[in-house]
């Protein structure tokens, strides 16, 4: 029931972030899609995960939209989409029909109860170092991005 | 009681079809980069989903934590592009900006 009613609240958060005007409210909903999908991580039984969710989907991510809208300012929105419409609702049936097919099976799933949980620690550091080095790059690449947000045009007039 | 994953896939496949939609029909550069957001919140969702059913929580958690880095760059570089290009060029409507000439 409880699993039903987040849901719905994800869908209707994730629905008004796309339709709203203003792109300050539109993050602003963002931040409350994320925060009820680390609420659904939760109950699905990945308490780690749904930390980590909480505090940069819906904290660092939005802090960081805010800090963007505020420098970009709130542009007179554009009513005509890039496509027709009726082109990306075929293209998107078509996706989520072939994504539904695939998964079918689940309708006869359910959810084994877990005997143990496994330390998180464990797995991370042993199993997924790839992944971890990835992240490490990643997190570098990030760095720059947040430089190339903060900067102003000094450079630029330094070249001139 | 109600089956639950099909409850959960259900969401994932709703948050898919809203970021696709809305990543092929705005125009605004943020808003391309919430509904890259919205898409992949539902792969998240999908991934720990699909760990939970096999009984390999850990797994599941750790491919989803390299999403959310992952993620979280992208918007990061994403916001950080339109800036510098509203700068530059002072808008960030997509259709004006590929029709820019040198």
């Amino acid at each position: 029931m409880i699993n039903a009613l987040v849901a719905v609240a994800m869908i209707i958060c994730a629905i008004q972030a796309i339709r709203v005007k203003k792109l300050l409210t539109s993050a602003l909903w963002l931040a409350g899609c994320s925060a009820m999908v680390a609420l659904m991580l939760y109950l699905i039984g990945a308490p780690e995960i749904a930390v980590i969710e909480l505090s940069v989907g819906a904290g660092l991510v939005t802090v960081l939209f805010v800090f963007a809208i505020n420098i970009i300012g709130d542009e007179k929105p554009v009513l005509e989409p890039g496509i027709p419409p009726l082109v990306a609702w075929a293209l998107i049936i078509l996706s989520i029909g072939i994504l539904a097919y695939l998964n079918l099976p689940l309708l006869s799933v359910v959810i084994p109860d877990l005997a143990e949980i496994p330390m998180a620690s464990t797995t991370i550091w042993n199993d997924r170092m790839l992944d971890v080095i990835l992240q490490v790059l990643l997190i570098f690449v990030g760095v720059l991005g947040v430089i190339g947000l903060i900067s102003d045009s000094k450079a630029k007039e330094i070249n001139q | 009681m109600t089956n639950i994953p099909i409850i959960i896939m259900l969401a994932v496949l709703c948050l898919v079809g809203i970021g696709f939609y809305a990543l092929l029909t705005t125009r605004n550069l943020i808003k391309v980069i919430i509904a890259l957001q919205i898409l992949v919140k539902g792969g998240l969702l999908a991934l720990v989903l699909a760990g939970r059913i096999q009984g390999q929580v850990m797994v599941g958690q750790s491919m989803a934590l390299t999403a959310i880095v992952a993620d979280t760059i992208v918007a990061v570089v994403g916001l950080a592009l339109a800036v510098q290009v509203r700068k530059h060029h002072g808008t960030i409507d997509l259709k004006q900006l590929t029709k820019l000439k040198r």
